[in-house]
């Protein structure tokens, strides 16, 4: 039954996530070398697509990971799956909110959560590099290093890096502007 | 019912005008509930956004729910989730139906390469920010550390590590305050 399925592991994503937005890319990462519902590249499209629509990025992505695996039921299903512990643990929290933020346990908890959250964050990132930056195949082709890197699409990060760093522009824009640099610069490969 | 709907009905409004998850969510939620609703205080938000933060799910969700909550009870608190995610899901299934169509072809795959160069700057910038907030000492720059040696090196869930991280976090915090107490009182 995939709907239970689907509902289930994204009740667990929105049950683990801790951090909001990108803290759900790990899990959906490691749900997509699990399910096969969609690739490691699909993934990295799915958080374009969530950075320049409206809405939660989690969201977006339960919704495009469900619509992926089953069409328009599957995306709702996901993210009903997503924001069900969300709304079960925020409700009880609401009832204990002052002695909630005072406990040891519950600092102590955070103390270790948020570091732990970053560095996944991280280690999803490097996923997502080795795709758009790094081509592997080419370099274990040709035994060189210098084939690793993917010159343009590097020389674009670098751009983007700093462009970013001096402006406070919408990231949607900077996202237009890669979209316009990758089809100008064939950067597909075709 | 009333109140209800204009729970979901404004929550829809935030989903909609929030571009880029969470963290862009917060000016457009207090313009909202707070200036043209009055439904919670400036303080009260940032309340809601910080235990949103640190707890499981999406940001924006938790924060729905909280708001929600205070309105209008366990009831308000569902409405005004639903609300949040409601435009998404109507977006997110339109692009996503129409991007299946076009996925192979050049143009697009072009376009794609050239976005997701810039999805590892956006990620590379949160990720900075972030660091900036979680890793506060030693303890919690080792966590970091060995937490992402442990994510690029095996396969396990994630969830693993957030209930370990947690654990940890517990255990470092009551060592320090019992080490507090103790140096009080050698004094």
């Amino acid at each position: 039954m995939i709907f239970l399925r689907l509902f289930y592991e994204f009740f667990k994503t929105g049950l683990f996530a801790v951090g909001g937005g990108l803290a759900t890319l790990p899990f959906l990462s490691d749900m997509a070398q699990k399910t096969g519902w969609f690739t490691q590249a699909e993934l990295a499209d799915m958080i374009a697509v969530s950075e320049s629509t409206p809405g939660p990025i989690g969201v977006n992505m339960a919704t495009f990971a469900g619509f992926k695996c089953a069409g328009v039921p599957g995306g709702i299903i996901a993210t009903l799956g997503l924001i069900t512990p969300s709304i079960i643990i925020i409700l009880l929290i609401a009832k204990f909110l002052a002695s909630f933020s005072e406990s040891i346990y519950v600092k102590g908890a955070f103390y270790g959560l948020r570091p732990a959250s970053v560095a996944m964050i991280t280690a999803a990132g490097f996923l997502v590099v080795r795709l758009a930056l790094l081509d592997t195949a080419a370099c274990a082709a040709s035994h060189s290093i210098l084939q690793l890197f993917r010159w343009k699409e590097l020389l674009l990060a670098v751009v983007l890096y700093f462009a970013m760093r001096k402006s406070k522009l919408h990231p949607i824009l900077f996202i237009a502007a890669s979209m316009v640099a990758g089809i100008l610069f064939h950067m597909g490969g075709v | 019912m009333h109140q209800l709907i204009d729970l979901f009905l404004t929550f829809a409004r935030v989903g909609v005008l929030t571009f880029g998850g969470g963290y862009a969510m917060l000016p457009i939620l207090t313009r909202e509930v707070v200036d043209n609703k009055h439904w919670a205080t400036e303080e009260d938000v940032m309340d809601y956004y910080a235990v949103g933060q640190c707890t499981p799910g999406v940001i924006a969700v938790n924060t729905a729910t909280f708001v929600g909550y205070k309105v209008a009870g366990p009831a308000g608190g569902i409405f005004a989730t639903l609300g949040e995610v409601f435009p998404s899901i109507c977006i997110i299934s339109v692009i996503a139906a129409f991007i299946s169509g076009f996925a192979e072809k050049p143009v697009v795959r072009n376009a794609f390469a050239g976005i997701r160069v810039c999805v590892c700057v956006l990620i590379l910038q949160a990720v900075l920010k972030l660091i900036k907030k979680a890793v506060v000492d030693i303890p919690t720059a080792v966590i970091y550390i060995v937490i992402l040696l442990l994510s690029l090196l095996f396969d396990l869930s994630p969830a693993l590590y957030v209930l370990a991280a947690g654990a940890a976090g517990i255990a470092l915090t009551l060592v320090q305050s019992r080490r507090a107490v103790k140096g009080g009182s050698a004094k």
